[in-house]
């Protein structure tokens, strides 16, 4: 058997993709013009789904802290922080990030994807239980296969689901299992923009003295009074355990987190192996993420223009007819028939100058075809009617949608 | 032989394999709880029905990701529709070595078995 041979669905599913003209899995940015604008095959194109979701990718204030801290401190940290130590401003980067949760420890990893496989595979050990979700991101599956806890799924944000497993370990055959249970959420999911029914999870994992473990890689800053994500707009940050996050999404830099009370949290330092053995984050970085923080803190208004822009796209689309996933979320999921219409009318989309990702099975839950669109707060509204219209027209050649254009409902913009 | 589900690392082995693999104890299982057994395989195979190929009838020793047409997702979701029905949780480790239909509800049945 050759190395690749076991890839061969695999193989003969990305050659029908590429079939299509262009590989969506290697669009090739020309030039990035902002966090909306991108040169894409020659043409100016709309960005639409790029997790850019404050658009801090550009912003001055966050530019300028990053070549400061190159200038002064140079280009990369070349080690890890037990071998090469920890510079002052990843302390102060720590410090800050917990200090914006109000819990007393934070460690910061050099992803969003190491610091759940680390802090997730390292929390629950030989003995424990881990229940995941089922829509996991591919960082907390990867975690289940590095961990020694037994893994078990429950229905996507079904509570009960997750209550019957727990009640299953309390009652089994041998009595109420020993072993710690470590539960793991996520602010908002990644395909579809729909959020978890957090206080009702908390709600069960008390109950059964489970731990709980979020991730608010697409929630912060996009959701709660203060951006700090699900945790704070549901009111329950002090009955999560642990908080995790990434620096990739609204903070437009790179980077990952872990906030928590536990008194002896720090050892995590000494026993997670993405963390230990991996290079800290670069000074530029550092300084641009701890000045996106400040940005966050000090322009709620970036929310509430994130917010119109997702009702702008999410209602546009839905007056139309379109399939979208459940909820008004910074990710709007768009679903279509087949992997290949997908495909399809992502290739349309981007020769009419729009962006988005296409996402199609094994990546995404229960096997559905998607256009995932991301929203930036700093899209205008007049690029997102554009590509609504533009969207639609596609739809209607597609078949996708009626040919007879939807009268607007009364009220309707 | 193909895992079932993208496999995991399983340092941990459980009691339950154990007794899958021993013959002679399932079939001890079987003769107790036969009428159970016998409705763990009817509802994996409802499961299973549209991932058929062919005219080739799915029995107990279907290997489910090389004879049928389901994927590694798809078999997950299956398991945990099949956990609630049968009341049981079944480790992400466990499923990765289960390769047929057999095996599958000889885990079931004896996970949910009480003493
Ligand atoms: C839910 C979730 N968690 C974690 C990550 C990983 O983040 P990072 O890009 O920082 O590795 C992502 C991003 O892909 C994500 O969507």
């Amino acid at each position: 058997m050759g190395l690749f041979d076991r890839h061969a669905g695999l193989l003969e599913a990305y050659r029908d993709v590429r079939t299509t003209g262009y590989d969506p899995f290697q669009i090739r940015m020309e030039r990035v013009l902002s966090p909306t604008k991108a040169i894409i095959n020659g043409r100016e194109t709309l960005l639409v789904g790029t997790n850019n979701y404050f658009g801090l990718t550009f912003d001055p204030s966050c530019m300028e802290a990053a070549i400061e801290a190159i200038r002064a401190e140079g280009t990369g940290t070349t080690g890890s922080r037990i071998a090469n130590g920890s510079y002052s401003e990843h302390v102060a980067l720590e410090k800050e990030i917990a200090e914006f949760y109000g819990k007393k420890h934070c460690m910061v990893f050099t992803t969003g994807y190491q610091a759940n496989l680390g802090v997730i595979s390292t929390l629950a050990g030989q003995g424990d239980f881990l229940l995941i979700d089922a829509d996991s991101h591919a960082s907390i599956y990867d975690a289940c296969k590095m961990t020694q806890a037994e893994v078990v799924r429950f229905k996507h944000n079904d509570p009960s689901s997750l209550e019957a497993r727990l009640r299953r370990l309390k009652d089994s055959k041998e009595g109420d299992k020993p072993g710690n249970r470590v539960v793991v959420l996520e602010g908002i999911y990644s395909m579809l923009g729909d959020s978890a029914p957090l206080r009702e999870f908390v709600d069960v994992c008390k109950k059964y003295g489970a731990y709980v473990l979020i991730d608010e890689a697409h929630s912060l800053g996009a959701l709660g009074d203060n951006g700090r994500g699900l945790c704070e707009s549901t009111g329950v940050i002090d009955d999560c355990h642990f908080i995790v996050g990434t620096f990739s999404k609204t903070l437009g830099a790179i980077g990952g987190y872990c906030v928590s009370d536990d008194p002896d949290f720090d050892i995590l330092r000494v026993t997670v192996r993405s963390y230990m053995f991996t290079a800290s984050l670069p000074p530029s970085i550092v300084a641009s993420v701890r000045q996106a923080l400040r940005v966050v803190k000090a322009r709620p208004e970036l929310r509430t223009q994130l917010w119109d822009n997702v009702a702008t796209l999410y209602d546009g689309l839905k007056a139309q007819g379109f399939t979208l996933g459940p909820e008004h979320g910074p990710v709007v999921g768009v679903h279509l028939p087949d992997r290949m219409t997908a495909i399809g009318f992502w290739r349309a989309m981007l020769d009419a100058g729009i962006y988005v990702n296409v996402a199609v099975p094994p990546a995404t839950p229960n096997g559905v075809s998607l256009l995932r669109c991301s929203l930036c707060a700093v899209h205008t509204r007049e690029q997102l009617d554009h590509m609504v219209e533009v969207m639609t027209g596609i739809g209607r050649q597609f078949g996708v949608l009626s040919s007879q254009p939807k009268l607007r409902a009364a009220g309707a913009r | 032989m193909r895992s079932l589900t993208l496999r995991l690392e399983s340092r941990l082995r459980t009691a339950h394999e154990l007794t899958v693999e021993n013959d002679g104890i399932a079939d001890t299982l079987t003769l107790t709880r036969g009428v159970l057994r016998a409705e763990v395989i009817r509802e994996i195979c409802v499961h299973l029905e549209p991932y058929q190929t062919g005219e080739k009838p799915i029995t107990g020793e279907t290997v489910i990701a090389k004879d049928l047409t389901i994927d590694s997702l798809a078999i997950m979701d299956m398991v945990m529709e099949l956990e609630d029905r049968f009341d049981v949780s079944i480790p992400m480790s466990v499923i990765a070595e289960i390769h047929t239909v057999d095996q599958l509800a000889d885990t079931i049945r004896d996970l949910g078995a009480r003493a």
